[in-house]
């Protein structure tokens, strides 16, 4: 079985603090990390690998810098990775961003046809940055692959399909798909490792390849800033929370009275 | 389609896709639909609701469309995402809609960015206002970004339709008027077209899962000083009063005391209720960029000086285990 696991470089918030002002979240000097739903993807596709044997690749996009991602999923059980990088891909919105990775699946499948080919892609739900859960069905869109978004079991694996459990906000249901396919993990599907000592120096030995547009055979007209159907015209501060914070003390029965009539003065309840 | 200037005016009215469960209209439809009626006004054209898999209720017109588009098969009957973007493609290849909305739940944002892709449009997820721009007639879209740190507008200039998804409970429906009525277009699809790579099980309603995080317009959430699953049941018993959902800190989650689907934060869900009440969770950034945009924010703990107390509209200084029986009492 052949993975390609699609992981992203975000700004973590371990270290944010909250502006006394707008009592918004300040992300200034924060550091890089691995998107968190990426974690379960990784682990989604080694334990994939252990039973199954072939391998887990890992794949990203981002500044050169992105690669530390690429080794942390090698650190963690993936096989190897490659990262997409160049200026021509900067400012890609989720279209062009799904098309690149696309291209760059479609590339890895190409080269390992004599072996099978790509089976799956997983990928986190969603980036915890853009939050809009479009890239992964995007990749399947433009692979033309089948899809399952919110994976939150993996039911059984047969030579040619996958049948998964989704999550959604009426309950689950249970779909078998055709490989090749895109599958978007939700927290619960596992519980990802912890690289071991061994893992990471290899992982820091490794050597992670930069693709360019060229490699992966991506038109230059369908990637970056350009390429993108959306634009961000406008980014303003939000609306700073609605002043100051009304406090409410005495016994629990006064405070609950009184909060409730707030809350009733507000329309809220 | 990517477009030019001339052959933008090809592209009209607004369409919403009507989201249902079990045969009934999901309310986030006419919430679309009430947002959608705002669009087309400014546009002088139609809102028509597409609905996949189901018949055209009544209730679309009385909310506010003009005209529903209707594709029903058996093959529809479970959520299978590629006969369904098929079927959009066809649709939007064929009638031309200048904007489409759709809801941002689990389905919908499994869906239409697969509709995006294929019909090379663009497409902006969870956004909170929608406007016409008066000068182009673009479809200016804001949305929250970096856990709403920041409003982005974005405008798709050159390409139609232009599509954006929205939360349940973040549009308004219009108050309906049962007397409205409304053209249905019933539409065919030639079969076979697309290769069907995937069948559908079961699909299986309710239990642990039914929390509707995403639906609800008040979420009463625990962190750790709930101590355990009975402190739980104590915030469910408030949330049923209000007619909202419990939510949790990843501590909580992570302790065991509730399930994953509860969780608010960064690797849980992102919300924006109307009212969120936050009880006993003292606010690590991962759970605040989870929950800071929503409307009214409560917080109840014993320490009045924790991030989330400072955060909040209301703070309540004492024991949880005190405030929200007393207020579930006070609710009767």
């Amino acid at each position: 079985m052949r993975i390609v696991v699609c992981v992203k470089q975000v700004p973590g918030t371990s270290d944010a603090k909250i502006d006394p002002e707008t009592k918004r979240i300040i992300r200034e000097g924060i550091k890089s990390v691995m998107n968190p739903f990426d974690l379960y993807a990784i682990e989604a596709a080694v334990q994939l690998r252990e039973r199954f044997g072939g391998e887990v690749i890992a794949l990203s996009m981002g500044p050169e810098r992105a690669s530390a991602v690429i080794r942390e999923a090698m650190a963690i059980g993936a096989d190897r990775g490659a990262l997409l990088s160049d200026r021509a891909f900067g400012g890609s919105d989720t279209w062009a961003t799904s098309y690149a990775l696309a291209r760059a699946v479609d590339t890895i499948d190409t080269m390992s046809k004599a072996s099978g080919g790509v089976d799956l892609v997983i990928c986190g739900k969603q980036a915890v940055d853009g939050d809009t859960a479009q890239v992964g069905p995007g990749i399947a869109a433009h692979l033309g692959y089948s899809q399952a978004a919110y994976v939150e079991a993996v039911r059984e694996v047969k030579q040619d399909s996958i049948t998964v459990q989704r999550m959604n906000e009426d309950g689950y249901d249970v779909c078998e798909i055709a490989f090749p396919a895109v599958i978007t993990v939700v927290k619960g599907l596992n519980q990802p490792r912890v690289p071991t000592l061994r893992g990471v120096l290899a992982a820091r030995a490794a050597d992670v390849p930069i693709w360019k547009p060229a490699d992966i055979g991506a038109a230059l007209d369908k990637i970056g800033l350009d390429a993108s159907p959306t634009r961000v015209v406008k980014t303003a501060p939000p609306e700073p929370r609605g002043g100051e914070t009304a406090r409410v003390e005495g016994t629990p029965a006064e405070s609950a009275a009184r909060l409730v009539q707030l809350l009733k003065a507000r329309e809220l309840i | 389609m990517r477009i030019t200037d001339i052959d933008k005016s090809l592209f009209t009215n607004v369409w919403i896709i009507a989201e249902t469960i079990g045969g009934r209209v999901h309310p986030v439809t006419y919430e679309l639909i009430g947002a959608a009626r705002g669009l087309a006004d400014a546009r002088s054209s139609k809102v028509a609701a597409v609905v996949i898999g189901g018949e055209a209720d009544a209730s679309l017109f009385a909310y506010g469309a003009d005209l529903a588009i209707v594709v029903n098969a058996p093959e529809f009957s479970g959520f299978n995402d590629e006969l369904e973007c098929a079927a959009l493609n066809y649709l939007i290849e064929k009638h031309k809609p200048e904007i489409v909305l759709c809801a941002a739940t689990a389905r919908g944002r499994a869906l239409i960015p697969r509709v995006a892709v294929q019909t090379v449009s663009g497409l902006t997820a969870d956004c909170t206002g929608l406007a016409i721009d008066p000068e182009t007639g673009d479809l200016l879209q804001t949305r929250p970004a970096f856990g709403g740190n920041i409003m982005a507008t974005i405008r798709t200039s050159n390409h139609r339709p232009q599509m954006a998804t929205v939360r349940p409970n973040v549009m308004k429906a219009l108050p309906p008027d049962p007397g409205r009525s409304g053209e249905v277009i019933r539409e065919t699809l030639l079969g076979g077209a697309v290769k069907n790579a995937k069948r559908v099980i079961e699909t299986v309603r309710g239990g642990e899962a039914q929390i509707n995080l995403g639906e609800a317009r008040v979420i009463v959430s625990g962190g750790r000083a709930m101590k355990g699953p009975e402190g739980f049941n104590m915030l469910k018993r408030l949330a049923d009063k209000l007619g909202g959902a419990v939510g949790a800190s990843r501590a909580a989650v992570d302790a065991g005391w509730i399930a994953y689907p509860h969780q608010v934060g960064q690797t849980g869900q992102t919300v924006q209720t109307a009212l969120y009440i936050a009880c006993g969770i003292s606010g690590q950034i991962q759970h605040l960029v989870g929950m800071q945009s929503c409307g009214c924010i409560v917080a109840i703990d014993k320490n009045p000086d924790t991030p989330m107390m400072r955060l909040a509209d209301i703070a309540v200084t004492g024991d949880v285990f005190e405030i929200v029986p007393a207020m579930t009492e006070a609710l009767q």
